[in-house]
């Protein structure tokens, strides 16, 4: 297969940006999008003559190449892990193109997400939200015997769809708002749901939607692009659930703080 | 040299309690003096960190990856052991241990796999506590499914995303520490070296992935949870950034590097397909519960399936070869993953091979009629769906193709019971050990090995050595040891933006992976070790002579920091391979052609090779030393492994 790709070329944060345009061709439809990108980068340092513009690899995040980790992440012809449903970019394979088909390449662009090279962004905002609650405080040690609090069955299936979330920040980089609310939402249900999560659930809900919006992440307002483009397909109604939370929570502050 | 492991005395089933009850501690007080550096986040080192982290020691842990989430750790499908016995199944601890050394073929140390067993029923326990959705019955319960090379169902999951929940589990203690300011987080570091001062582990030496700044971090003592290297193969089941450097680095220092031969091939992967290909994706093992493993008996219907002229379902029963249920019928296709991967290449080598010839199925059509595609999609959606996305066939439609691939790495630095390695100060946890899996590790054990390190091993060891230096005030880095360390990782990154050779990184990678494979795969013998290792040998001048990085140091620059890994996977290519041509037996993951039974069965010498084979550094361009930790057993008899 031959492509023509349109990538987001920029040395630091501090440089400008541009599109370069490269044609690559003899490209399998089996290879995947990332190692589509391995051979142009080949390409590139051979300073290959199919290499209309010579110059240094293109850089990219990536690391397990199967779909879990959540390093990769591509904004593709205008979407989060390209056209493909419920996959990462690492998971995208060349037969979903058209040969001869012309690819823009650009990196999750939100303002919570500074550029660092090409397509490399820091995410480091969303470890932030996670200090500020993301977690059920328990010591290593104390925990108490694990059958001796039953989780209902679907209570369990609930959290775990929820905690699914690979935290690669597609849907802040879907959302035009770039709000984050589907990432944290995700966690907030994930805990909230399950007993264990109980006891700091209001704690954590307000924490975490505060340092969200510290971080600089833009607000919800249903467009709903975050859950269509979630590699996961982490659902929307967590957002729900984290608002009804947070405005209990909100409600009870003064009695949890007495 | 005298290598002393330090296992406590008395009856295996005592050992961890008398340890417990004579080791030193370390006062809440003083902890706050001591200062840690752990490298790696995957479920060794973020358990470590937190649990340490919440103790109140200081905490600097390093991953190469953006966030600790990311640690490889997270790619873990099946599940994890642990000897809870809920199935009222006949499990308990003794059999956890027995089958953990039986699986391991009688490779690994009896006190640490015995230890093991002992603290996998609290690494559930926490896990629950912190949040991890484990699959549950109705009534709320905690399911158990079964695992390779066990006869119990003792393997606790969450979908087939288990390593990514436990793993989420850990992150979000290390990010509650993180926040309290006990531990703190330094990402897209390459550590690449171990500083010693003294002879004990004091600090490291960090690249910036982002600026290229090389920084120094002292501590008093230093713990590696950097994994394994199954990436020497290029092609693996690793993530692409999986690498060997700072266990190569210390292993370069005096560390003595243990049964570097012990590899695992994984024998359900998705076949590899194309020259262009990056890595290959593991389809879990739990899929052997379910899935029945066949090729077709007759060669006709091979030629017809590999030219697309028929259908896997178009192949009569009779004419199917369930060659698993054939040889094992006790196991049938929840045989270890060593004895799985070599009846797969059997079947394959002998012309009964799918696809490229390459591949043999894994079928479904039985488990779908019994149960319900529903049931397993439940149990299996997320592996089924990742199948198809790879492959573009329908695994509820059309058997998986599978074929083995390099999947774990028993062998690693070598620990003492403690988890030190024979530096002073130097811990080393998880898959970057040696100890708990002997020369093959049974599905849902790393999950395990990884968290019982990190929860409920070290935070205990690591105090009785601390115990002792809490009168040494904080390091500084301005020391001597520092500079010439900085200096010579400086020097060899200059040398390699130097050579402007060239070949590219992974060009080179891609031969080593080829001889590794080649040379040093599912099948061995003396004749091709001793070719590899002149082949090796060659690859390293090539490398050191012909590479071509682009770009600069002082700035993001991924060639850069690859070619550093593949550096020191060329080293360790070698010394797997010695150690390999060494062990003149075969047992578990490492098949000496030479040493079989008649019906092919790995044929161990205990007489001879019952000892840990550790490998110490005598210099570049020198033969490393073999050093010999004879192995005891007491509590299991030695015994040919039979899982018909």
């Amino acid at each position: 297969m031959k492509f023509t790709l349109k990538i987001w070329r920029q040395e630091d944060a501090k440089s400008k940006g541009k599109f370069v345009t490269y044609k690559i061709d003899n490209i399998s439809s089996d290879s995947s999008f990332l190692e589509m990108l391995d051979q142009l980068n080949q390409r590139l340092i051979n300073n290959d003559d199919s290499i209309s513009v010579p110059g240094c690899p293109v850089h990219f995040d990536h690391d397990c190449r199967e779909g879990i980790c959540g390093m990769c992440g591509l904004y593709i012809n205008g979407r989060p892990h390209g056209p493909d449903s419920a996959v990462t970019t690492c998971q995208l394979h060349m037969r979903k193109f058209k040969d001869g088909a012309t690819i823009v390449i650009e990196p999750w662009r939100s303002k919570a997400f500074p550029l660092i090279r090409d397509l490399v962004v820091d995410r480091t905002a969303l470890d932030t939200i996670i200090q500020a609650g993301g977690f059920i405080s328990v010591k290593t040690g104390s925990a108490p015997e694990a059958n001796s609090t039953p989780v209902p069955r679907h209570l369990a299936e609930k959290a775990m769809d929820a905690a699914a979330c690979i935290g690669c920040g597609a849907c802040v980089a879907a959302c035009p708002n770039g709000s984050a609310m589907l990432f944290v939402g995700a966690k907030v249900a994930h805990m909230a749901y399950l007993p264990q999560g109980k006891p700091e659930a209001m704690r954590r809900v307000q924490n975490m939607v505060k340092v969200m919006d510290d971080c600089g992440f833009g607000n919800c307002s249903n467009v709903y692009a975050c859950e269509y483009e979630c590699p996961k397909e982490v659902n929307v109604t967590h957002i729900a659930k984290m608002n009804r939370d947070f405005l209990m929570a909100n409600l009870m502050s003064e009695k949890e703080s007495a | 040299m005298d290598l002393n492991a330090k296992i406590p005395q008395g009856p295996v089933e005592t050992k961890w309690t008398k340890y417990k009850a004579d080791a030193k501690l370390v006062s809440p007080a003083n902890r706050r003096k001591i200062d840690i550096i752990i490298v790696g986040t995957g479920l060794a080192g973020a358990s470590a960190a937190a649990s340490l982290g919440e103790m109140g020691y200081n905490v600097k842990v390093f991953c190469y990856q953006d966030s600790p989430r990311r640690a490889h750790s997270i790619a873990a499908q099946g599940g994890i052991n642990a000897a809870k016995n809920y199935p009222n199944d006949g499990d308990d601890i003794f059999r956890l241990f027995f089958d953990t050394i039986k699986g391991g073929d009688y490779r690994s140390r009896e006190a640490n796999v015995y230890r093991l067993a002992e603290v996998s029923n609290h690494i559930i326990d926490q896990a629950v506590a912190q949040g991890v959705p484990f699959a549950r019955e109705y009534g709320g319960f905690l399911d158990n499914r079964s695992f390779g090379g066990a006869q119990v169902s003792r393997t606790f999951y969450a979908r087939g995303q288990t390593g990514q929940q436990l793993l989420l589990g850990a992150y979000s203690a290390l990010s509650r520490q993180i926040a309290a300011g006990t531990v703190e987080l330094l990402t897209r570091r390459d550590i690449l070296d171990i500083v010693l001062v003294d002879g004990k582990a004091r600090g490291v030496i960090a690249r910036n992935i982002v600026t290229g700044e090389i920084e120094r971090h002292a501590a008093h003592t230093v713990v590696l949870g950097t994994g394994g290297y199954g990436n020497v193969f290029y092609l693996s089941t690793n993530a692409k950034g999986s690498n060997v450097t700072p266990a190569w680095k210390a292993y370069k220092k005096g560390a003595l590097f243990s049964n570097p031969a012990f590899t695992q091939i994984h024998p359900t992967c998705i076949p590899v397909h194309g020259d262009y290909q990056s890595k290959l994706t593991l389809m879990s093992e739990s899929l052997r519960n379910d899935g029945r493993i066949w090729v077709p008996k007759n060669k006709d219907d091979v030629e017809k399936l590999r030219k697309k002229e028929i259908q896997p379902r178009d192949i009569a029963e009779e004419d199917r070869d369930y060659y698993l249920e054939r040889r094992y019928p006790a196991f049938g296709n929840l045989v270890p993953r060593d004895v799985a991967s070599r009846a797969a290449k059997e079947r394959c080598d002998a012309g009964h091979g799918v696809y490229t010839g390459l591949a043999v199925y894994l079928d479904f059509k039985d488990a779908i009629e019994r149960l319900g595609r529903d049931n397993i999609e439940k149990k299996y959606g997320n592996l089924f769906q990742m199948y198809h996305k790879i492959v573009d066939e329908d695994p509820y439609e059309t058997p998986m193709m599978i074929y083995p691939a390099v999947h774990y790495t028993m062998g690693g630095l070598w620990v003492d019971y403690e988890l030190m390695s024979n530096i002073p100060g130097l811990y080393v946890i998880g898959e970057a050990n040696f100890s708990d899996h002997g020369a093959n590790r049974l599905g849902a054990s790393a999950l395990m090995q990884g968290l019982a390190d990190g929860y409920f091993v070290l935070p205990y060891t690591i105090a009785n050595y601390l115990a002792d230096e809490i009168k040494i005030p904080h390091f500084k880095t301005d020391t001597p040891e520092f500079d010439e360390a900085e200096k010579n990782v400086k020097d060899s990154l200059d040398k390699i933006m130097s050579i402007n050779g060239k070949r590219s990184v992974d060009d080179l990678h891609k031969e080593l992976g080829h001889i590794m494979w080649d040379h040093c795969g599912m099948g061995r013998n003396k004749e091709g070790l001793e070719a590899g290792i002149e082949k090796v040998k060659e690859l390293k001048k090539e490398f050191w002579s012909n590479v071509k990085v682009p770009g600069t140091q002082e700035a993001f620059n991924e060639e850069l920091m690859k070619a550093g890994h593949l550096a020191d996977f060329i080293e360790l290519g070698e010394v797997m391979m010695r150690d390999a041509l060494n062990r003149e037996e075969s047992c578990g993951g490492h098949f000496r052609e030479e040493h079989q039974t008649e019906e092919g069965e790995a044929l161990r010498h205990d007489d001879k090779f019952a000892y840990v084979s550790s490998w110490l550094f005598k210099g570049e361009d020198e033969a490393a030393e073999l050093v010999k930790e004879e192995l005891k057993f007491e509590a299991v008899e030695l015994k040919t492994r039979n899982y018909k």
